[in-house]
């Protein structure tokens, strides 16, 4: 086999005013080792910043951190941003402290998944792999 | 919504570990006897009694047999309006101190009306603006009657200049203001990442408000130099103790350059920990804490007052090592960290609700928080004598393997030219992503074990929890647009003027803060002359 599979790009960002970046460099660094192409965005992130991130590196998905609450005024307004920018297929994961009223408001805005602490990096990687559109062959 | 959170079916660990490591992955041996401790080892030198040096046991000889520690639940949430009702409730529960939890948009020196607030306002703590919120929040509660903590950073000179003058309000002298400001920016650029200016500027603020304390409240902690943040990052306990006396040895280093004498300062530095799980390991810690400080002020700093070296500290349990699932669970975990903090010889705790790892704490968590630590105080028999487990081949022999570890990263961090330079570097802050990503790992094999995470999972019933709805930005917004109609413009403009000129010259920049605040000015506009003269930090984005 020579042709190459494409791997799987992700965009880790962290929105809002929340500097707690535990969870996301964890995450990133595992999705990395599970052999994705991971940027990393850094903190303090407005959801404009995200989407043209993730636009510009090409990513098949985008995982938010967000721990501090600020999920609905944020999430929605980066959904909002990738419709506009034609990302429909960009999949959308969140990770953090989301009550669970607020994940079902996010599932609606399109949302794939909310992972909340204590979350396995392996459930968080296979998410991902058996979701993100269109399919990569497997490699 | 399909939850892909629930972890698969992970046969419980029935099993005893393969390896018998701490927490912090630090192998332990099978048993310790006399020759676990090296072949110099003289108790009386190396441990003594508590309330002389080398502190090992203690800084006062009697401990809680004289005086039980503060029990000082950290607090806020919303409107300066709803956290002070929540006060005077923790008070006449029998709380014997206050901690004020700001919200983000405090942390980071926005007004509630910033855009950058957007969803955040009194979401993790409460929204301060203006000294008018400052006097809401202290309404009724006699500021020199009992002490105050406030967990701010980057805007904690502002923040202070509010609580000064509202105290001064209330009729209250500074000199018998007793409490504690964190006030600790090196572990915001290690940990926690709340910065606002570089370095360099931000520990002149630090300086300065170390000065202006010894000169005028000289009962008020100005700086709680913190490993609590460092931990929760996924540290380990050496990298939490190491880091944080290395910081305390940097605001002391810079505190000596601006001019200060040691011993006019230091007997005010205080500290605050973390108390995780791994219950020896923890005990270990402060002990090795005393002890170290202890022999960095008096031997490299030159002090001469005992007080300069005997290390005082806050703790507070783990929220990392709390769980969403099985939350009630929590309350176990909680009581056994908060008797680690009692037996290393805190000065004062705060014990984590139980539904911390879901929201910030209903009133009902709350309460059993508080009173997780009166049973502790008034029924476990520990308070009875001091440094019980004082002696123990075990803990002995871990205090000073962690001492060992700490002064090897001390030498590491002043071979990079101290702390200032090595968080430039970004050493400390590899150190505890490296560290974080190995203990995941770790629960990801089943070779650590989280309850009700990776073993032992069970289905469960939602907890009600505390909702903070968008409203509280909204009245803030309001009161903000209100302050800003019935000020006097002008002398707002005048006394921002005057801190941007005292920003840019080497004088102390507190009395221009408190003129800052006399004349209504908000936090945000506080901040934003400082950022003028200062600039901003923005670190490098790493994994």
């Amino acid at each position: 086999m020579t042709e190459t599979v494409r791997k799987i790009r992700v965009l880790v960002a962290k929105p809002g005013l929340d500097g707690h970046d535990r969870g996301a460099k964890v995450v990133a660094r595992a999705l990395r080792d599970a052999g994705m192409e991971v940027v990393y965005t850094g903190l303090r992130q407005t959801p404009e910043m995200i989407a043209s991130a993730a636009l510009q590196e090409d990513v098949d998905c985008i995982g938010l951190s967000i721990l501090s609450g600020a999920h609905n005024a944020i999430v929605p307004r980066v959904m909002e941003l990738l419709r506009a920018a034609g990302m429909n297929d960009v999949l959308v994961v969140v990770g953090g402290i989301v009550p669970s009223e607020d994940a079902e408001m996010l599932s609606r805005e399109g949302v794939g998944a909310v992972f909340p602490p204590g979350s396995s990096l392996e459930a968080i990687t296979a998410y991902i792999r058996s979701h993100v559109r269109p399919a990569p062959a497997a490699p | 919504m399909k939850s892909p959170t629930a972890p698969a079916d992970t046969p419980p660990a029935a099993n005893p570990p393969r390896r018998f490591t701490t927490l912090s992955g630090v192998p332990v041996e099978a048993l310790y006897t006399a020759a676990s401790l090296p072949p110099d080892f003289d108790f009386d030198r190396d441990v003594g009694r508590p309330g002389e040096p080398p502190y090992v046991r203690g800084i006062h000889p009697t401990m809680y047999r004289g005086r039980l520690w503060t029990m000082r639940q950290f607090s806020g949430f919303a409107s300066p309006e709803q956290t002070n009702e929540r006060y005077r409730y923790l008070l006449s529960q029998g709380q014997t101190g206050l901690s004020v939890a700001f919200d983000l948009p405090t942390l980071m020196g926005y007004d509630s009306d910033h855009a950058m607030s957007e969803g955040e306002v009194g979401k993790c703590g409460v929204a301060i603006d203006s000294l008018e919120d400052m006097e809401t929040l202290f309404h009724g509660i006699p500021l020199a009657e009992i002490t105050t903590s406030m967990t701010i950073n980057s805007p904690a000179a502002a923040i202070w200049a509010m609580f000064l003058v509202a105290a001064e309000k209330q009729g209250a002298d500074w000199t018998r203001l007793s409490g504690t400001l964190q006030n600790d920016i090196l572990k915001e650029y290690i940990a926690q990442k709340e910065f606002l200016f570089p370095p360099a500027p931000s520990m002149r603020l630090v300086v300065d408000t170390i000065e202006f304390g010894a000169q005028q409240a000289p009962r008020f902690n100005p700086v709680s130099i913190s490993g609590y943040h460092i931990r929760e990052a996924g540290s380990t306990a050496l990298q939490e103790l190491a880091f944080t006396l290395r910081d305390g040895m940097e605001y002391v280093e810079w505190s000596l350059r601006r001019g200060l004498a040691v011993d006019d300062f230091a007997p005010r530095l205080s500290f605050f920990f973390n108390a995780h799980s791994d219950f020896f390991e923890e005990i270990a810690k402060y002990r090795a804490a005393r002890k170290l400080w202890r022999a960095v002020m008096t031997a490299r700093y030159g002090a001469k007052n005992p007080r300069s070296a005997a290390l005082r500290f806050h703790t507070q349990t783990a929220g990392v090592s709390l769980t969403a699932q099985q939350p009630y669970i929590n309350v176990a975990r909680v009581a056994l960290q908060a008797l680690a903090a009692v037996l290393g010889g805190t000065q004062s705790l705060h014990t984590n609700s139980l539904d911390e790892a879901l929201a910030l704490p209903t009133e009902a968590a709350a309460t059993i928080a508080l009173r997780t630590q009166q049973i502790i105080a008034h029924e476990t028999g520990v308070t009875n004598t001091v440094d019980p487990l004082g002696g123990s081949y075990f803990l002995e022999s871990m205090t000073l393997d962690m001492e060992r570890g700490a002064r090897e990263y001390f030498d590491r961090i002043d071979a990079l030219g101290g702390m200032v330079a090595a968080v430039e570097k970004g050493f400390p802050q590899r150190e505890i992503a490296d560290a974080a990503y190995r203990y995941q790992q770790a629960l990801e094999t089943g070779e650590k074990v989280m309850v009700g995470v990776n073993a032992f999972v069970a289905e469960e019933t939602p907890l009600p929890t505390l909702y903070i709805d968008e409203s509280v930005r909204r009245q803030q917004t309001e009161k903000l647009h209100a302050l800003r109609r019935r000020r006097n413009t002008q002398a707002a403009e005048r006394a921002l003027d005057a801190l941007r000129r005292a920003a840019a010259g080497d004088t102390n920049t507190m009395p221009a803060l408190l003129d800052c605040v006399r004349a209504y000015c908000t936090l945000g506009e506080i901040t934003a002359a400082l950022r003028a003269v200062f600039g901003a930090y923005e670190e490098a984005a790493v994994m």
